[in-house]
C-alpha cells in the first residue's frame, strides 16, 4: 500500500497538524487506560496504510447502535468512514442496496478471510427455522454464523447482541439469543452491551485493537474491563447524597430539584457494571442520572426481564441512611447474582481474564452447535 | 406513555409539554438532515463524479446559493484531496458498489462535491445538534427522561442539576446552530439538487391519501392547539382536510404473517387488534415470496378502508391544506423556486422537498419554545411532573387508552387496554407499517407498492429509480426488514412487466 496514504499525512492534507494528531493519539491512551508511554504506538497503529475492514450486521435491532455509533466524537465517524477503518458493509448508511449491498459483504467475507471485524448490532433469532429475521432470503443465524465465524474479531454491540435483549425479554416470542449464543464457541468475541452501548467504548476497542492486534482484558461476561469494570454506584458523582440519606422521594420534590440521590425512585446504578458516570454520553454531554433520572440497568444481563419495574426501589437495598459504604458492592453482587444465572455459573463478576486476550484461531473453534459454554477461556 | 396518559386522563405541566416539544424538534431538525444527506443523498448525488469537479467552480456554485462561510475553492479543494485519497486506497467501503457513473445521475461535477462535503459536514453536524437530546434526556439515542404525567428533568433556575439559565443559554445555543446549517446548507442544496431532478415532480405519487395525527401541542394536550395540525388529505385534495376519526383506523392481515381469530378478512381496531403469528412462507433461504398470498410481517392498517401515506409530505400537505402560514410561505417559495405548481407535490420530489421544508419551519420554532420554559421558570412555575396517578392504588379497574405522536417518519399510534393495574392489550401502529404495508384485503396496495407501480427504470441490473422512490419515505429498516427483501423482489416484478 502506498504510504502516502498514511493517516497522519492524509490528517495534514485537512491542516491537522501533527501536535494535533498526536494529542488524539494520547487522549485515546487515556481513555484506554494506557500510560503515556503507549501514545506512540497508537500514531503507529493509525499509521498503518492498509485499513482493517469492518463489516456491521443488523438483525432484530432498532439501529440504536447504530445511531450511537454515529454520534463518535474520538474519533468521529467521518475519520473512521474514511480514514481509520474500511467500513465495507453497512445497511443503514452504506450507499448501495439489495444485491449489491450484499455483494458488498460477500466480497469482504471471501476476500479478508480472518481479516475482518464483524460488529453485530440486534438479536437472532432462533425459533421456528430463524423465519423471523431473514435478509435476501437468508435467516439472520445463518448470515451471523458465517461472518463472525470467518472474522478475526467479532464485537457484540448493545443489549440485543450480547444476550437477545428486548426481543429475548419473557416470553421471548422468536426464540431470540445474543451472538454468543447463536455462534457457540466463537472466539475473539467482545461484548458491548447497553441500550445503546456508548460509542467512546466502541471506538476505544477499535483503537486498542489496531495499537496492540489483540482485544482489551474482559470479564467473564467479554466485556471489556475499562468500561464494564466498575459498578455505576461506586463513581456515581450522587454517591455522596446516598451515604447522608438525602433522597429525592416524588418526581419534582426538593431534593430532585436538588440533584439528591435517586435510588428510592428505582435507580439501578448500585447493581450495573458500566463508566457511564466517567465517560458521560454524547461527547462527555451528559448522561442519565445526570439529567435526574435513575439508570435503569440497561447493560446488566437481561434488563428488560431483571431490572423492571424501572422505578420500583432494588428489592434486597437495605442501605437507607449511614454506613452503606461496604454494602454497596454487596448489594450489586447478591441481587445480580439472585437473578441470573449466567453469573452463578461464571463465578463472581469481577473474575478477570488475561490482562489482554490474545487473538485466538477461529481454526480451533466449532462454529456448529456445541455445548460448549462461549467465553470460557 | 401519551396512551397510557390518555387512558388514565393525566394533564401534564406545561413544562413538561415544553421539553417534550424541545426534544421532538430537535429530533426532527438532527433526523431529517441525517434522512437527506446520508441515508438518501447517493441515490442522487454521484460521490466519484466529485472527484472531476473543479473546486473553484464549486466555490463560485456554493457562493452563488448561499452565504454559509465554508465555500472558499481552498475548502473544496481539501474536500476533493480528502475524497481522492480515500478513492486512491482502493477500500471503497461504505461506498463500494454503489450506481456510480448511472445514467441517471444528473447533477454536474461540482454540484456532487458541494454535496459530499456538506454530507461529511452534516455527520459532524448532527452529533453537536442532538446534545440538546443529552442535556435534557441524560443521552442520545434512548434518552430517559419520559414519564407518565410529565418529565424527570427538574427546573429550578438556582440549582445546578436541574434545568436553569445555563441549560436554556446552551439549549439556544444548539437551536441556533440547528437553524443555521438548515436554512443556509440543507435548503440550498435541496433546491440545488432538485433543479436537476424535476422528471421526478411526476413519479412516485403512489396512493394520494394522507393522514397526519399532527404533534407539538401550543396549549395541554389540546389537538387543535398542534404547531403541526391533524387531518385527512383524500385523492390529493388540497381544500381544508378532513377532521381525524380515531375510530376509523383498522388492521387488516389479508396478506400478513398473522392470523385473526375471526378469519383474516376482517380488519380490526387496534384498541381489539391482535398479533398471532402465522408465518406461511417459504423456509429459508429462498429467493422469492408468493405475493398471491400472506407475504409480510407488517400489517395493514387502513383508514376508512383507505390505504393511507404518512410522513413529512403528509404533514406539510395537511398544514398547507389547514392554512399553516409559514408552511405555505415556505412550500410556495419551494414551488416557485422550481418553477413548479402545488400537483408536483404529490411525488417522490415532493416527498424529499416536504422534509427539508418540515424540517427548515421546526428549526425555526425550536427557539420559541425554549423562550416559552425559560418564561414559564422566570414566573416561578417549576411544575415538570403530574403524580397524580403515578400511583396503581389510583387507577380505575379498567380503562383505554389511544396516544399519538408524529414520529419524523410519520404518525405513530399506541393503544392500550389496562385491567386490573395490567397490561390487557397493547398495539403499536408505527410510520413504516403504515407505508410499507402489504395489500389489504380488499387487494388495495400500501403506498410504496404503488408509489412503484409505472416508475420506468433504465437498467434492471442498476435499479436506482426504485431505491429514489423507497428512500424518499425514510423507511424504518428496523421495523420493517424484510422491506429490503421486498425491495429486491420489485425490481424484478418490474423487469416482467
Amino acid at each position: 500500500m502506498d504510504s502516502s496514504l498514511q493517516l497522519e499525512k492524509r490528517l495534514a492534507r485537512r491542516g491537522i497538524t501533527r501536535r494535533e494528531f498526536m494529542k488524539f493519539c494520547a487522549a485515546m491512551a487515556a481513555t484506554l487506560a494506557l500510560p503515556a508511554r503507549y501514545t506512540p504506538r497508537i500514531a503507529a497503529a493509525l499509521n498503518e496504510a492498509a485499513r482493517t475492514p469492518l463489516v456491521w450486521l443488523e438483525f432484530q435491532d432498532c439501529a440504536g447502535n447504530t445511531e450511537s455509533f454515529l454520534r463518535a466524537s474520538n474519533p468521529t465517524v467521518v475519520e473512521i468512514v474514511l480514514e481509520i477503518l474500511s467500513v465495507n458493509y453497512h445497511e443503514t448508511i452504506m450507499a448501495p442496496a439489495g444485491r449489491m449491498a450484499e455483494k458488498s459483504l460477500l466480497d469482504t467475507v471471501e476476500q479478508y478471510p480472518g481479516q475482518y471485524i464483524a460488529v453485530v448490532e440486534g438479536s437472532i433469532p432462533t425459533k421456528d427455522g430463524g423465519v423471523y429475521c431473514t435478509i435476501g432470503g437468508r435467516t439472520a443465524l445463518d448470515i451471523v454464523r458465517e461472518v463472525c465465524g470467518k472474522a478475526l474479531a467479532t464485537i457484540a454491540v448493545g443489549a440485543c447482541a450480547w444476550d437477545g435483549g428486548w426481543p429475548a425479554a419473557s416470553p421471548n416470542p422468536t426464540g431470540a439469543v445474543g451472538v454468543q449464543k447463536a455462534v457457540p464457541g466463537l472466539k475473539n468475541l467482545i461484548n458491548m452491551p447497553g441500550c445503546p452501548m456508548n460509542v467512546a467504548n466502541l471506538t476505544a476497542v477499535i483503537v486498542h485493537f489496531l495499537t496492540f492486534n489483540e482485544l482489551p482484558a474482559t470479564d467473564v461476561m467479554g466485556r471489556p474491563l475499562f468500561a464494564y469494570g466498575h459498578i455505576i454506584h461506586n463513581y456515581c458523582p450522587r454517591r455522596g447524597h446516598f451515604d447522608a440519606g438525602r433522597y429525592v422521594e416524588e418526581w419534582g420534590d426538593e431534593g430532585h430539584r436538588k440533584g439528591w440521590c435517586l435510588y428510592k425512585m428505582g435507580c439501578k446504578g448500585p447493581q450495573t457494571y458500566s463508566n457511564c458516570p466517567t465517560v458521560l454520553w454524547n461527547d462527555g454531554t451528559n448522561w442519565p442520572i445526570g439529567a435526574s433520572h435513575g439508570c435503569v440497568g440497561c447493560m446488566a444481563p437481561a434488563f428488560w426481564d431483571t431490572m423492571t419495574p424501572f422505578y420500583e426501589r432494588l428489592p434486597k437495598a437495605q442501605v437507607e441512611g449511614f454506613g452503606v459504604e461496604a454494602s454497596a458492592d454487596t448489594i450489586g453482587l447478591a441481587v445480580v447474582g439472585g437473578v441470573t444465572a449466567a453469573f452463578a455459573a461464571h463465578g463472581v463478576v469481577s473474575a478477570v481474564r488475561a490482562r489482554r486476550q490474545p487473538l485466538a484461531s477461529h481454526e480451533e473453534a466449532t462454529l456448529t452447535a456445541t455445548t460448549e459454554k462461549p467465553d470460557n477461556q | 406513555m401519551r396512551a397510557v396518559e390518555n387512558a388514565l386522563g393525566i394533564q401534564i405541566p406545561d413544562n413538561a409539554r415544553l421539553i417534550r416539544n424541545i426534544i421532538e424538534a430537535a429530533q426532527y431538525v438532527q433526523d431529517h438532515v441525517i434522512h437527506f444527506y446520508h441515508l438518501h443523498a447517493l441515490d442522487w448525488v454521484d460521490i466519484v463524479s466529485a472527484l472531476d469537479a473543479d473546486p473553484a467552480d464549486t466555490a463560485a456554485l456554493a457562493q452563488s446559493i448561499s452565504d454559509w462561510p465554508k465555500s472558499s475553492a481552498d475548502y473544496f479543494q481539501t474536500v476533493k484531496d480528502r475524497l481522492s485519497a480515500f478513492v486512491a486506497s482502493g477500500q471503497l467501503g461504505l461506498f463500494a458498489n454503489g450506481y456510480w457513473g448511472h445514467p441517471a445521475y444528473a447533477l454536474p461535477p461540482e454540484a456532487n462535491l458541494m454535496a459530499v462535503a456538506h454530507y461529511l459536514e452534516a455527520l459532524d453536524w448532527q452529533k453537536e445538534i442532538i446534545k440538546i437530546h443529552a442535556l435534557l434526556g441524560g443521552k442520545n439515542p434512548h434518552l430517559q427522561t419520559y414519564l407518565v404525567g410529565g418529565m424527570a428533568v427538574p427546573v429550578n433556575p438556582n440549582e445546578q442539576s436541574a434545568i436553569n439559565a445555563h441549560t436554556i443559554a446552551r439549549l439556544k445555543s444548539w437551536a441556533r446552530m440547528g437553524l443555521d446549517f438548515v436554512a443556509k446548507v440543507y435548503i440550498p442544496d435541496l433546491l440545488a439538487v432538485a433543479s436537476f431532478y424535476k422528471d421526478w415532480a411526476g413519479l412516485g405519487g403512489g396512493v394520494g391519501n394522507y393522514l397526519a395525527y399532527g404533534d407539538f401541542p401550543q396549549v395541554g394536550d389540546d389537538p387543535n392547539t398542534f404547531f403541526l395540525p391533524r387531518g385527512v388529505i383524500f385523492n390529493k385534495e388540497l381544500s381544508p382536510p378532513k377532521p381525524l376519526d380515531e375510530q376509523a383506523i383498522k388492521e387488516y392481515v389479508a396478506h400478513s404473517w398473522y392470523a385473526y381469530t375471526e378469519g383474516d378478512q376482517v380488519a380490526k381496531h387496534p384498541s381489539e387488534g391482535e398479533t398471532q403469528p402465522n408465518y406461511t412462507g417459504p423456509q429459508p433461504p429462498y429467493d422469492f415470496l408468493n405475493t398471491d398470498g400472506k407475504y409480510s410481517w407488517l400489517k395493514s392498517p387502513r383508514y376508512q378502508d383507505a390505504p393511507m401515506e404518512v410522513g413529512p409530505l403528509a404533514r406539510m400537505l395537511v398544514a398547507y391544506a389547514s392554512g399553516h402560514a409559514r408552511v405555505q410561505e415556505v412550500v410556495n417559495m419551494v414551488l416557485d423556486t422550481l418553477g413548479v405548481g402545488p400537483e408536483a407535490l404529490f411525488s417522490t420530489l415532493g416527498r424529499v422537498a416536504a422534509r427539508g421544508v418540515e424540517t427548515l419551519v421546526l428549526a425555526e420554532q425550536l427557539e420559541n419554545w425554549i423562550d416559552e420554559l425559560a418564561a414559564n421558570m422566570g414566573r416561578g412555575d417549576w411544575a415538570v411532573f403530574n403524580g397524580d396517578m403515578w400511583e396503581k392504588k389510583n387507577w380505575p379497574d379498567e380503562a383505554y387508552g389511544w396516544g399519538s405522536t408524529e414520529a419524523p417518519r410519520g404518525a405513530l399510534g399506541h393503544w392500550v387496554h389496562i385491567k386490573n393495574g395490567m397490561i390487557a392489550n397493547y398495539q403499536a401502529i408505527v410510520p413504516s407499517t403504515w407505508n410499507a404495508s402489504p395489500r389489504d384485503a380488499n387487494g388495495q396496495r400500501g403506498p410504496y407498492e404503488a408509489a412503484l407501480i409505472d416508475t420506468p427504470v433504465a437498467d434492471p441490473e442498476q435499479p436506482i429509480e426504485i431505491l429514489r422512490t423507497v428512500h424518499s419515505f425514510d423507511p424504518c429498516m428496523a421495523c420493517a426488514v424484510h422491506v429490503v427483501d421486498g425491495r429486491g423482489r420489485e425490481v424484478t416484478r418490474i423487469k416482467i412487466v
